[in-house]
């Protein structure tokens, strides 16, 4: 079974979906996810789909499943790279990824995550060295 | 509905775990790119066959796919099968509800895979497993 | 009728043992419909690649259709294609073909046998070089059609981050997707986080019309992107109304300054005047 990878970069959690997703490695992603954020204290969650060129009932679900979860772990999550013609099947499917933030590159979605940050008081890099104590 | 002649023999794919549910799909975009369909099509078919076809993994404990290259004298198209011979669907009404928005992945969502495709043509009773096809026509 | 092997083989015979004149009897009947438009090289050009298609049938099979008629049918449909781009009728496309049928019959030594082997490989790839003509000025019509859509659907960026969809004239199924995808793939490739979609020239919005400009909205959404809807007139936002349309939290704004002025203030610029010196 293949694994999707998971980086860290800072505060951040940044996926890349590069191959065909079947369910398993769907399932696994939304499992390794969670145990990272937990394991790493991550803030922030960015999930780049601009490789995907489908996005069905099921992808559509782990996105908003791994949005929620993240959420009670206390990270924000940002889904990237939305193809249009990917984003036109979706509204033809009825499909609305409910409680997922998108943006158009990864660049906004750090823009997002920063923000959502200072509006709980906590800043990105701040959050490091309050640690210390 | 149009009758099509199919211009070579379907491709038929067994639908037993995940895995054939992603082959399906390349299979389906594979036939779409040669029927010309333009990018969002391509899309909307492969999508419908991704639902369809894990439906029949998941709701008719596996079965198989077929995709074929049609035509109908005018325009080229695809069309692909869902065949399993699971335990069918006894209610056709509840089967087409949207069950997506709800996240709950309750209902087949079938009428979704509907809106996606052409033609949409279903065949199922209880205890007499499901047939679905699905077509789109280059525009 | 097929013309059988024997009659094909002395039809073959014929025609190559006389092939100069054939092919310069050919030309000149030719030339007289056509008179000018084409130079005499470019008409002798067209006349052998006939020839040539006729020969491949006539050595073949006897058939346009299947494995054996390949070249002869890739060569009329050269020949059709190229004549339909440069502006001849399908009538003296297919006139080129059915010529040498006159030219046959007046050689040396023809028999009323072989232009009855003749006629149905030349009527066959007359008729060929018809349908093919038809085909083509089809696909040259669809694809003027598109790139008419194309023109009529710009996507101007005003700002950094702010694009505007100005929509004009009616928008029917085709358009609208046109628009909508247009105006997508350009928020991906400037990355920009707001399209004004401005329906100041638009008539009338039924139903219809609404629906789409409502998926465009949701799709740029699901993306990352806001849409502002502009340009709604007086009797426009009666209608929708009307029609109980819900534009539901999708920001609509009289004119296209407002829905810039929003844009603009929602991505953090702000604006200030410059104190005039006293």
């Amino acid at each position: 079974m293949d694994r999707v990878p998971v980086l860290k970069i800072g505060d951040i959690l940044l996926v890349s979906i590069q191959i065909d997703l079947d369910d398993q490695t769907a399932l696994q992603l939304q499992e390794d996810l969670s145990d990272r954020i937990v394991e790493t204290g991550a803030h922030g969650v960015v999930i780049d789909i601009s490789a995907l060129e489908i996005v069905d009932s099921f992808i559509g679900r782990m996105l908003s499943t791994i949005a929620a979860v993240s959420r009670v772990l206390d990270a924000e999550t940002v889904v990237v790279g939305m193809r249009p013609a990917v984003a036109i099947t979706l509204v033809e499917l009825g499909l609305s990824l409910n409680g997922v933030r998108t943006a158009l590159n990864v660049d906004k979605a750090l823009e997002i995550l920063a923000e959502a940050r200072h509006i709980h008081g906590v800043g990105l890099l701040a959050a490091r060295e309050d640690d210390v104590d | 509905m149009t009758e099509p002649a199919a211009a070579a023999a379907p491709q038929r794919l067994d639908i037993a775990d995940d895995k054939d549910v992603v082959r399906v799909r390349q299979a389906v975009r594979v036939a779409a790119v040669a029927a010309k369909l333009p990018l969002v099509d391509q899309t909307k078919l492969v999508t419908a066959a991704s639902e369809l076809a894990r439906n029949t993994l998941v709701h008719g404990g596996g079965g198989y796919a077929t995709v074929a290259a049609v035509h109908n004298g005018r325009r080229a198209g695809v069309r692909a099968e869902f065949v399993d011979s699971g335990p069918g669907i006894a209610d056709l009404g509840l089967a087409f509800t949207d069950g997506y928005t709800t996240g709950s992945g309750l209902g087949l969502g079938l009428s979704g895979s509907r809106r996606l495709v052409d033609e949409f043509e279903i065949d199922t009773s209880p205890g007499a497993g499901t047939r679905v096809s699905v077509t789109k026509w280059a525009r | 009728m097929k013309a059988n092997a024997e009659a094909r083989q002395r039809l073959s015979e014929l025609l190559r043992s006389h092939e100069d004149e054939v092919l310069q009897r050919w030309a000149q009947a030719a030339s007289r419909t056509l008179r000018g438009r084409l130079t005499d090289a470019e008409l002798t050009a067209q006349v052998r690649d006939v020839y040539g298609a006729l020969l491949g049938m006539v050595d073949g099979d006897g058939e346009l259709a299947g494995a054996l008629g390949g070249e002869s049918r890739a060569a009329l449909t050269e020949l059709s294609q190229r004549w339909a781009r440069q502006g001849f009728t399908p009538t003296e496309t297919a006139n080129l073909v059915f010529t040498v049928k006159e030219v046959a019959l007046g050689l040396p030594g023809a028999e009323p046998a072989d232009l009855l082997a003749l006629s149905p490989l030349v009527d066959a790839m007359g008729l060929f070089t018809f349908e093919t003509y038809a085909k083509t000025r089809e696909s040259i019509i669809a694809d003027q059609t598109e790139q008419l859509l194309e023109l009529s659907t710009p996507v101007v960026k005003l700002w950094d981050g702010v694009v505007a969809v100005p929509l004009v004239g009616t928008l029917d199924s085709a358009r609208a997707q046109v628009v909508m995808e247009k105006l997508l793939q350009t928020l991906v490739d400037t990355g920009s986080g707001y399209a004004i979609v401005d329906i100041t020239g638009v008539p009338a919005v039924d139903t219809q019309v609404a629906q789409h400009i409502l998926k465009t909205v949701v799709a740029a959404r699901l993306m990352g992107a806001e849409c502002i809807i502009s340009g709604i007139r007086p009797q426009i936002a009666q209608t929708v109304v009307a029609l109980g349309i819900e534009f539901g939290d999708i920001v609509t704004k009289a004119t296209l300054a407002d829905a810039l002025v929003h844009a603009l203030r929602a991505s953090g610029v702000e604006f200030a005047k410059r104190s005039r010196a006293v």
